[in-house]
């Protein structure tokens, strides 16, 4: 539907305003060009190496597998197919692909245990630093920051001399008499669970205090008025109240949890593998390259699934406060 | 009732041994680490004696001093073409009315953010296998493009931020004393953003220093950064040199955090 036009005389308005018009029009559109033009060069290497390749992914999900990696040029279902199913090199019968849903298993329990381990360290710790003068607050959450921004290789390096077996833990033990041999921790899911934890903690922290930081202490103080324990003023005022802050924070460690290479492969070995390195292996010695691409979109697909989810909560606890 | 008077609605139980404990926890791997790397003897478990030995290994190691040298080169064309076009793309997109296509210029700036990197990182091996296949080129450029592609967004967000608190009336009055566009940019619009692109220029290279994942699949043979070559020696026996390079490289993204926070706080 169209607006509706103008009554009759005013569609007919002296020429000195049609004039005016034009000329508002002329700007705006100039305005709108020029902003398109400032933000071309960034698109296209956008467009070039983060957005345009991902097609190109699909693309390669729908072709037959090469022999030395790469792909035939040829239309096929195979790699979509291995994802989930797997065919009997003897008889051709159709299965299930246990090891991949091992692994799509194991991705998807260590990622909420991880979550599940950062909301618990977490949430005190956010907000143990809301809770203190504005002076100290900025140093506590500097502290917060630098692991952040500091090299998640490093820091999963780091917790590996920690729990390896001439690790410190191990040593320690070992020189105390505590143990006689070093306690396997390494090459296990509770060093990925630990390693993960480790590294994106931050994440959880950042959104989750400044959710508290706007949090509304009268509100607090009327509800020990009225004789609330501290359980109750925990789960019915405080946790209701940073509800967007502890579902920000929870995506943010989920979603790179989920996608996870570096700590699995670091930590875990090549035994424990999490999807992620799953993928890798089809461009290595896997040479599965459609495989790998349809491995890569399914895990694109959880995200954004993740993601609108997280988006749709968003809108409606908006919406409710209006 | 004493307990009553001194009744603090902002305590929580437990909370406070929590969040120490998780702060000891964040900092002890990598305090241990940094101490370790100037152990005299092999061990990252028993103290023998203060040394710069693994300093010294790490220098004269010659693989070492290339991926060290590649990562600076990456790192800085990356940061400065990422910041020239984050600034550009902030130019056109903030303090204008809302116009139709600007939401898809936003979700094409923040798409490194969302997609998980071992993603990009596929799409990338694939894309850029076929280039250079087709070209015969297996210099650095695959890597400066990847890079200068994801830091992109971590550039954007601090200058839009500082742009979106400026003033329009400054540049107003410097049109209104018959400055050319250009002129008025230059001297009035570019010195006022200045702190927003200096900060976005950190993070972008703090940013590129540290990939890993994407690096991995997109670089050639032989074309080690200082991240992929530590990760590639864990495979290996571990020495304290890797401890070494690690704290040298905390260090440096350390340093340019820190500056980053009193370059934001001195805007506020």
């Amino acid at each position: 539907m169209h607006a509706p036009k103008p009554s009759a005389d005013a569609s007919h308005p002296a020429p000195a305003r049609t004039a005016a018009l034009n000329l508002a029009d002329e700007a705006r559109k100039r305005e709108v060009r020029a902003s398109w033009l400032l933000s071309a060069p960034a698109l296209f290497v956008l467009v070039t190496a983060a957005s345009g390749p991902l097609l190109i992914v699909l693309v390669y999900s729908f072709l037959a597998a090469g022999d030395y990696g790469g792909v035939v040029w040829s239309l096929s279902g195979e790699g979509w197919f291995k994802v989930f199913l797997s065919r009997d090199i003897f008889d051709d019968t159709v299965g299930i692909a246990d090891a991949h849903l091992t692994i799509f298993w194991r991705s998807v329990r260590l990622s909420m245990l991880t979550t599940l381990i950062c909301i618990a360290l977490g949430f005190p710790t956010a907000w143990f630093i809301a809770t203190r003068s504005r002076e100290s607050r900025n140093v506590w959450l500097f502290l917060i920051t630098i692991p952040f921004w500091t090299n998640l290789l490093i820091r999963t390096f780091a917790i590996m001399e920690v729990i390896r077996s001439e690790g410190i833990v191990n040593t320690v033990l070992m020189t105390a008499g505590v143990i006689e041999r070093p306690i396997q921790m390494m090459y296990t899911d509770f060093a990925i669970l630990l390693g993960m934890a480790y590294v994106y903690l931050p994440l959880m922290v950042l959104p989750l205090y400044a959710a508290m930081e706007r949090l509304d202490f009268r509100l607090i103080e009327a509800a020990y008025d009225l004789y609330a324990s501290r359980w109750r003023v925990l789960r019915r005022i405080v946790v209701p109240l940073v509800k967007p802050g502890l579902i920000a924070g929870s995506i943010l460690v989920f979603i790179p949890s989920l996608g996870a290479y570096v700590t699995p492969r670091v930590l875990g070995g090549g035994k424990n593998m999490m999807l992620g390195n799953l993928i890798e292996l089809q461009f290595g010695q896997g040479r599965n390259w459609p495989l790998g691409a349809a491995l890569s979109l399914t895990l694109l697909v959880i995200v954004m699934v993740a993601l609108i989810f997280y988006v749709r909560i968003v809108q409606k606890e908006a919406a409710s406060r209006e | 009732m004493s307990e009553r008077a001194s009744f603090d609605i902002r305590r929580m139980p437990g909370f406070v041994a929590i969040a120490l404990a998780t702060f000891l926890v964040l900092y002890a791997p990598i305090v241990t680490l940094v101490i370790y790397s100037f152990n005299a003897g092999m061990s990252v478990a028993l103290w023998e004696g203060f040394s710069w030995r693994w300093y010294e290994a790490a220098m004269h190691n010659q693989q070492i001093q290339d991926a060290a040298v590649r990562s600076v080169i990456v790192a800085s064309f990356a940061s400065v073409f990422a910041t020239v076009l984050a600034t550009m793309a902030a130019l056109g997109t903030t303090r204008v009315r809302p116009f139709r296509g600007q939401t898809t210029i936003y979700a094409l700036i923040n798409q490194p953010l969302m997609v998980p990197e071992i993603v990009t990182g596929v799409a990338l091996l694939i894309v850029f296998a076929t280039v250079k296949q087709a070209t015969g080129y297996s210099g650095l450029g695959y890597l400066i493009l990847a890079h200068t592609a994801f830091c992109i967004p971590f550039a954007y967000l601090p200058i839009r931020a500082r742009l979106e608190g400026l003033d329009r009336s400054l540049e107003t009055a410097a049109a209104d004393l018959y400055a050319t566009p250009w002129r008025a940019f230059r001297r009035v619009t570019l010195p006022l953003m200045m702190p927003g692109i200096v900060a976005g220029a950190m993070l972008a290279f703090v940013i590129s220093l540290d990939d890993v994942v994407i690096t991995e699949f997109v670089k050639s043979a032989g074309q080690d950064t200082l991240p992929t070559y530590m990760l590639g020696q864990l495979r290996r026996a571990v020495t304290p040199e890797i401890n070494a390079i690690s704290t040298v490289l905390l260090f440096i993204s350390v340093a340019i955090v820190s500056a980053f926070f009193v370059l934001n706080r001195k805007k506020a």
